[in-house]
Order: structure tokens, then C-alpha cells, then sequence
């Protein structure tokens, strides 16, 4: 077999481990929890969609959910045992922005400080759709001559065979 | 003649809010405990286990920093020397939170580098920590004589920070309190 066969044969190989089931990466979370899951489902719940609420500061791409610096490691432990103590989500949050401020929260909450932040998606829709308006307000203006419209474009679309 | 304008104009716009967003520090997270009074705590001390420190020992009715420090972390190692600086010329006592460390290592580290700390709390499990808003080390807290957070710097202290943050706002809490 040629050098060329004997890759093409273990990239061949390769693939076929990675796609059976068996052979591929077990998914496991890469954050390794010491602490056993709460009791309570509900409680478990709660505390699960809470990690995923707060931001690491240590790594500020990651929510603690899915952070093992040491930070991230406390403030699970200490969003647990508030909820094993009866706190609200509320009462967690708020002990948290009081701390950490609003930078914690992955979802800013809606204060005068952040309505640009929350209407620029509706600003931005509506900006770009009065232009789109525009635009075709400008082309229904034009007459709608065939043979202008060509010559105003002398180079042929890319797309026609020369 | 607004709509040559327009495109050129919200282009300076963008670039402006993106030069502004290329020279700030995403990393430097703004407190909102400044201007607060300070978290209270009560934690070991790192020389005598037996004693405590507590925040009523920072509430001096003078200007106090303490600083949050940690045998694993580099920046600690490079403010160390200016802290036992600020320490030796006595401007402003600074007392020291050792933030989940170990104490051995700890107390080797003052042995060896100087120890510029009145006093320093052991915050084992990380939880004044918490309470103060802490996310990374070193970060300093400047207290007023009430214990009220005025400012808090993020990041290894050096002559410049010292001379920039640091002086000026001590100066003026000074000059409030008397």
C-alpha cells in the first residue's frame, strides 16, 4: 500500500472510532461538584437555573455553573446553602448585585441605565427597516425602462457567460 | 446632502464607542460597595489564631487599607515590596485578608518578604470574601475612619497607582475628617 493509502486508511479509521458510540469522548460536565445534589427536586431546580444566572468574575465568559475557579466554587456553595436556608431567587440575586453589582446577573435587569441596552434590538430593526423603506421608495420612483436600466449598468452580472 | 452625511457619521460614532471599548479594562468589574459601609467580619488572625481581627479593629477613626492577598497569586508578589514601602513610611496603616491560602505558606511569605501588616484576617473558605465583593487578588480597599469603603483598587499596587489612586484620596479623607 502507497504512504498516500496507508493515511487515507487510518483517516478513514479515525472517523469511523469518533462516530461509533462507543469510542467517542464520554460527554461528561467539566465541572466536578464535591458537594452531593440537594435533596429537595425542586430545591435542586432552583439552584441549577440559578448557576446559570450568575456570572464568573474570575472568567467572565463562563456562569459559575460551569466554572472551577475557586471563586465560582464558593459562590455555588454559598447560593446553596442560601437556598437550603429558605432564601427567595430575589433574596439570592440581590445579595449577589449588592456584592458583585449588576455584572454578575448574565441578564441585565430593565433600569433606566439599561433601556438602550434593551430597546437597541428593536431600535436597530426599526432604523434599518425605514431605510429598507427608503430604498425602495427611491427605486419606485425611477421609471421602470428596461433599456435605462441596462445601460445604467454597462459591466455584465457575474453570473452571464461571456 | 444628509444622506452623504449619514453613513460617514455613524461611522465615527461606532468607531468612537469602539475606541473607548479598546483602552477599558473588561477585567475591572466597578464595586457597588463603595461609598458603603464596609461588610462586617470577624475572622482568626494569621500570627495568633487564638485572637481575632474584626471590622470594628479597622474602624480606627483614621483612614485604613486592607488588602487582599494570597501566597498563589502573582500580583501579590509584585505589590508586596510597595506595601511593606507604605508600611515602613507609615502614611496609612494597612491591615491584610489572607484569602483561602495556606497558612504555613503564609506565614513563610511574611517571614520572608516583610511583613507590612498591622494585622491580617484568615479567610479560609473564602466567605468575607464574598461579602466583600471580592473576585481576584490582590484588591485593596481604602476605609474612612467609620469604616466606610471609599475606594477600592483592583490589581497590584506600584509607586504610580500609589502616587495616582491612592495619595490623593487619603489626602481628602484626611482633610474631611478633621
Amino acid at each position: 500500500m502507497s504512504m498516500r493509502g496507508i493515511l487515507m486508511a487510518l483517516m478513514l479509521l479515525g472517523l469511523l472510532l469518533s462516530a461509533a458510540p462507543g469510542w467517542s469522548a464520554p460527554h461528561t460536565p467539566l465541572t466536578v461538584e464535591a458537594l452531593s445534589p440537594l435533596e429537595d427536586p425542586a430545591q435542586r431546580a432552583r439552584y441549577e437555573r440559578l448557576i446559570r444566572e450568575i456570572r464568573c468574575l474570575v472568567c467572565q465568559n463562563e456562569p459559575i455553573a460551569d466554572s472551577n475557579a475557586p471563586l465560582a466554587r464558593d459562590l455555588r456553595r454559598e447560593i446553596r446553602e442560601r437556598i437550603e436556608g429558605g432564601s427567595t431567587d430575589r433574596e439570592i440575586l440581590d445579595f449577589l448585585t449588592a456584592r458583585y453589582g449588576d455584572f454578575v446577573l448574565y441578564r441585565p435587569p430593565f433600569t433606566p441605565r439599561t433601556w438602550l441596552l434593551w430597546f437597541a434590538p428593536i431600535l436597530l430593526l426599526l432604523g434599518g427597516g425605514w431605510v429598507f423603506w427608503r430604498v425602495l421608495r427611491s427605486r419606485a420612483d425611477k421609471p421602470l425602462d428596461d433599456d435605462e436600466a441596462w445601460s445604467e449598468d454597462p459591466e455584465p452580472a457575474e453570473d452571464t457567460p461571456r | 446632502m444628509w444622506r452623504y452625511l449619514a453613513a460617514p457619521a455613524l461611522f465615527i460614532v461606532l468607531l468612537g464607542f469602539f475606541l473607548v471599548g479598546l483602552f477599558r479594562d473588561p477585567t475591572l468589574v466597578p464595586s457597588p460597595l463603595i461609598n458603603q459601609p464596609a461588610p462586617q467580619f470577624e475572622l482568626p488572625q494569621l500570627l495568633d489564631p487564638e485572637r481575632t481581627l474584626a471590622l470594628s479593629d479597622l474602624a480606627t477613626g483614621e483612614p485604613v487599607l486592607l488588602n487582599v492577598w494570597a501566597t498563589w497569586c502573582v500580583g501579590c508578589r509584585q505589590e508586596h515590596g510597595m506595601l511593606v514601602d507604605i508600611s515602613r513610611s507609615g502614611e496609612i496603616p494597612i491591615f491584610g485578608l489572607n484569602w483561602k491560602d495556606d497558612r504555613t505558606a503564609a506565614l513563610r511569605w511574611l517571614e520572608r518578604l516583610g511583613d507590612p501588616y498591622v494585622a491580617v484576617a484568615v479567610d479560609d473558605d473564602g466567605r468575607v470574601a464574598i461579602d466583600w465583593g471580592v473576585y481576584g487578588s490582590p484588591e485593596t480597599f481604602l476605609l474612612d475612619g467609620q469604616g466606610i469603603i471609599r475606594y477600592k483598587h483592583i490589581g497590584p499596587i506600584d509607586q504610580a497607582v500609589w502616587e495616582r489612586e491612592f495619595r490623593p484620596r487619603i489626602a481628602q479623607l484626611r482633610q474631611g475628617d478633621s
